[in-house]
């Protein structure tokens, strides 16, 4: 399996986008830091990028890589090879240079400039968050059948965790507003790997907003390493789940 | 003021200089304080020597200097009220005093001066008492470089650092109060002046003033204390260059101002605060030359609030700067330097050319639905800003800085 | 060797395939005709797995494939139109097949040679020609010397020197008692390399005979002509 990996990264880095993807962020970042002299502030900026950018690029370069490596995929499938494997391979050589990615272009210069806690939350959480917009890509790769339609999918889920579902929050929130509605958000905020990763990093970088009226609630939950455990867990959930509907459904797969 | 130290000044020189001098010491001639204060004639000093006093509950009923040597603790076996002064001139200087009684019924202190003035309390150690230093109906008199501490978890079972009820000219400076209820205590307190101190840590309120005006407080530190400071049902008071900070929680305020009006407050610093400054009822104050730093809500402005003035303040790194719950909104912002504003300086002038609005329709969606924070820095909320940037129809017209600094002012401590 | 029992496979409201039975043995090569879109490069596709059909099973070698994937180091299967990776060098892709299949150690580079692949080793894929596609595809599927080898469209835009390659090497693996199944719309090539008739239409298996029955049972001399008086033949059935 990791043979099948390896050449499916040699594919992906052949491409330069990657190399694009990388470069992009490692500018994002460095330009960030010295912009802002406060080194705080600066990784509170890096927020915008790894809740909007990170997930968009990751499920649009997973959807788009996926249908490119058709060919690819069909050779493999001609050989004595197990399809989960070859399913399993690509997701991991995704993954891999995705988050390198990632890390080279935010995780060094974060941890070189602001080396804290909060920076490792942020690094996490971002990390997390391209592992479940892979997982995403190849769900809405899958369950299309062309280019076009599967990065439509993409766009959709990107568009619906990132606006559509704060949008419907808002609404439940505007509707029981006579309500206690803390546990209910919190539970809904769960079911947004977004807004998750979103209010963890807050939690740790931001912490005045979120402590006003009901921001103490979150904060005893969030705060906990309990809180963060289950954050983490949850954002596991995401890219497990997806993944594992994929496989199923690309074991049935007519190819 | 000056003048009126001075004067103190001499007096107490005075009467070190006519007065007899009483050594009260464990192993000497007078072993008991409240022996020698019977033996003692007003003026008399009485040099209290390292050791340590039970003497439950000492009455001081006569213009004597109590000084202190190597800190002689006096203890209130957690029944006593441990000093009562009853006579003007006073001095207690030097002491450390602790296990004040508790009491549901009096408000026991380690100190209390009632009906008395000039009194000088001074560089003392008061640990674990109800009441710190409680003043009634007393006048020109000092309170510098005390130490409070009371270690009470509930509000219940513990009572003011300095409570100060119906005095007047009266200077708190220097001290340093913590884990009382409130760290300092004003009610219907005029012509005072507190300075230097540092209460942090307190249940309650770090300072809270009802219904006293004409005073000044000024370099003092509010930090972490449970829900900040209240100046409350006050006139002309003033708060110059006080540091307020880490003042957090669901009802926590750096500075709530609540139903006052013709106050000045000057050169203060909020930093990382739950609200800056929360002000309700508050009539034709002044805001200049403030910094407010890292706040969840930099000011919340109640309509009920008229006339107020914010210039020349510095707005960095909050997430709101300015909220409010109503549209009415008669009062004034001018010259404020904003870290949000994102206009330009086309004419060099160092001001911005449009104005700036500080209040975001996100602030006052959070102002409606609490819940609605959550929400905070998500695509959807810079969305609805951006919106309401080119198409306003939420935010007061009227709520804007028409002269928004593209520079922040030095405001140094 | 291949038993196929019953195959149904739908795609969406077409029936592609419909209860197609038949059984394929060693030493034998098939000839699998049909008009477009009769369901021959679907059949193809579920003895290699590649599609999951409906109904009916497959075995090969007496064991089912549905879900298997070992059984494919028996199978060499050379697409009708080849399509690699753009980005691979003819090279590197000869060298990811061979090393993500160590467990099999005999290699037969005939093809690799007589092609002269690795002359353009350096080639990408994706600037290649139709035919030298097809050689890197013809080259592939005999490299593990298997013992059942499916060819779509085998000769189709190859040069005449590279078909009498290919000509020669499939009847040296006949005699080697190897399978073959042939799909082709060139039916002289067929003529010439294959001993028995699959004859797909509408996804039913309409004529499942040795080509030497079949031309016996006509009277024709070309398999060409043989296919088309059976057609006829059916058509009349039909009729009646």
């Amino acid at each position: 399996m990791m043979k099948i990996a390896k050449y499916a990264l040699l594919d992906i880095l052949r491409n330069r986008f990657v190399l694009f993807y990388t470069f992009f962020l490692l500018l994002v970042s460095l330009s960030m830091f010295s912009l802002d002299s406060d080194s705080s502030k600066a990784t509170l900026s890096l927020l915008n990028i790894i809740l909007m950018v990170v997930p968009l690029v990751s499920i649009i370069f997973t959807t788009i890589h996926f249908f490119n490596s058709y060919e690819f995929i069909e050779l493999m499938l001609s050989q004595p090879i197990n399809r989960k494997a070859i399913f399993a391979s690509e997701f991991i050589a995704v993954s891999a240079a995705l988050c390198t990615s990632y890390l080279v272009g935010i995780g060094i210069p974060v941890l070189l400039l602001n080396n804290s806690a909060e920076s490792m939350v942020l690094i996490l959480s971002g990390l997390m968050l391209t592992l479940v917009f892979v997982a995403l890509g190849f769900a809405a790769s899958i369950s299309t059948r062309d280019k076009a339609k599967g990065i439509g999918v993409a766009l959709l889920f990107w568009f619906y965790f990132s606006l559509i579902y704060d949008g419907l929050l808002l609404y439940i929130i505007y509707s029981f507003s006579d309500y206690p509605l803390e546990k209910i958000t919190l539970m809904l905020v769960s079911l947004n790997p977004v807004d998750l990763a979103r209010i963890v990093i807050l939690l740790k970088l931001d912490i005045s907003a979120l402590m006003g009226y009901t921001g103490a609630f979150y904060k005893n939950f969030f705060g906990s390493s309990l809180g963060i455990l289950y954050s983490l867990g949850v954002l596991g959930l995401w890219v497990i789940i997806p993944f594992l509907i994929s496989i199923k459904v690309f074991l049935k797969k007519d190819i | 003021m000056i003048r009126l130290f001075l004067l103190l000044t001499i007096l107490h020189f005075s009467t070190l200089l006519f007065g007899k001098t009483w050594v009260v010491s464990k192993d000497g001639a007078n072993p008991s304080i409240k022996t020698t204060i019977l033996k003692a004639q007003p003026g008399d000093t009485l040099l209290i020597k390292s050791g340590y006093f039970k003497e439950g509950n000492i009455i001081v009923n006569k213009s004597l200097v109590l000084i202190g040597q190597g800190l002689p603790v006096i203890d209130g076996e957690n029944k006593y009220e441990n000093f009562t002064l009853t006579a003007p001139f006073v001095t207690l200087q030097g002491l450390k005093i602790i296990n004040t009684g508790i009491s549901d019924v009096n408000d026991i202190s380690a100190i209390t001066g009632e009906s008395v003035k000039n009194l000088r309390i001074i560089d003392n150690i008061i640990e674990d008492a109800f009441f710190g230093i409680h003043l009634k109906g007393s006048t020109n008199s000092l309170i510098s470089g005390n130490k409070l501490k009371a270690r009470n978890q509930r509000d219940a079972q513990s009572g003011n650092g300095i409570h100060l009820w119906k005095c007047d000219s009266i200077r708190i400076i220097n001290n340093t109060v913590e884990g009382h209820r409130d760290g300092i205590y004003f009610e219907f307190v005029t012509h005072s002046v507190i300075q230097g101190n540092v209460s942090h840590h307190n249940l309650r309120y770090g300072l809270h003033f009802m219904f006293s005006h004409n005073d000044e407080y000024r370099n003092n530190t509010f930090k972490d204390n449970g829900a900040g400071v209240a100046v409350m049902f006050s006139k002309k008071v003033k708060m110059f260059n006080n540091l307020f900070m880490e003042n957090w929680g669901s009802s926590a305020y750096g500075l709530l101002l609540k139903e006052i009006s013709d106050c000045i407050i000057e050169n203060n610093r909020f930093y990382k605060n739950t609200v800056g400054i929360y002000l309700e009822g508050v009539n034709r104050g002044t805001f200049a030359n403030n910094q407010f730093r890292e706040n969840g809500w930099a000011v919340k402005l109640q309509a009920s609030s008229i006339e107020n003035v914010f210039e020349k303040n510095n707005f960095v790194g909050n997430t709101f700067d300015l909220s409010t719950n109503g549209s009415l909104t008669a009062n004034r912002l001018d010259a404020n330097y904003w870290d949000k504003y994102d206009g330009y300086d086309m004419g060099h002038d160092g001001i911005g050319d449009i104005p700036f609005h500080p209040v975001s329709v996100y602030s006052m969606i959070v102002e409606k639905m609490p819940t609605a924070v959550m929400l905070w820095r998500s695509f959807l909320v810079f969305m609805l800003d951006r919106a309401e940037k080119l198409v306003p129809v939420i935010i007061p017209e009227n709520l804007r800085d028409d002269h928004p600094q593209m520079k922040a002012y030095d405001i140094s401590s | 060797m291949i038993l196929v029992h019953e195959l149904t496979k739908n795609f969406g409201k077409l029936n592609v395939l419909q209860k197609i039975s038949t059984r394929l043995e060693g030493g034998i090569s098939y000839a699998l005709v049909g008009p477009n879109g009769s369901g021959k490069t679907t059949l193809i596709k579920c003895i290699l797995g590649m599609v999951i059909q409906d109904d009916g099973y497959i075995l090969v070698n007496d064991e089912p494939i549905l879900g298997k994937w070992e059984y494919r180091e028996n199978i060499g299967y050379m697409p009708q139109i080849g399509r690699y990776p753009d980005n691979m060098k003819i090279g590197q892709l000869l060298d990811m097949i061979l090393d993500i299949r160590p467990a099999q150690v005999t290699t037969d580079d005939d093809l690799i040679n007589e092609f002269g692949l690795r002359k353009i080793a350096d080639k990408r894929m994706h600037t290649l020609s139709g035919g030298t596609r097809q050689k890197v595809s013809a080259a592939l599927a005999f490299l593990f010397d298997p013992a059942i080898l499916i060819l779509d469209e085998p000769t189709a835009g190859l040069d005449p020197i590279a078909v009498e390659i290919i000509k020669e090497k499939i009847l040296s693996g006949k005699k080697k008692e190897k399978v073959f199944i042939i799909s082709s719309h060139i039916l002289s090539d067929l003529d010439e390399l294959s001993t028995h008739l699959l004859c797909l239409e509408d996804g039913k298996l309409l004529c499942d005979n040795s080509i030497e029955n079949l031309k016996e049972q006509t009277g024709e001399e070309k398999l060409g002509k043989a296919i088309a008086s059976m057609m006829k033949q059916n058509q009349t059935e039909f009729a009646l």
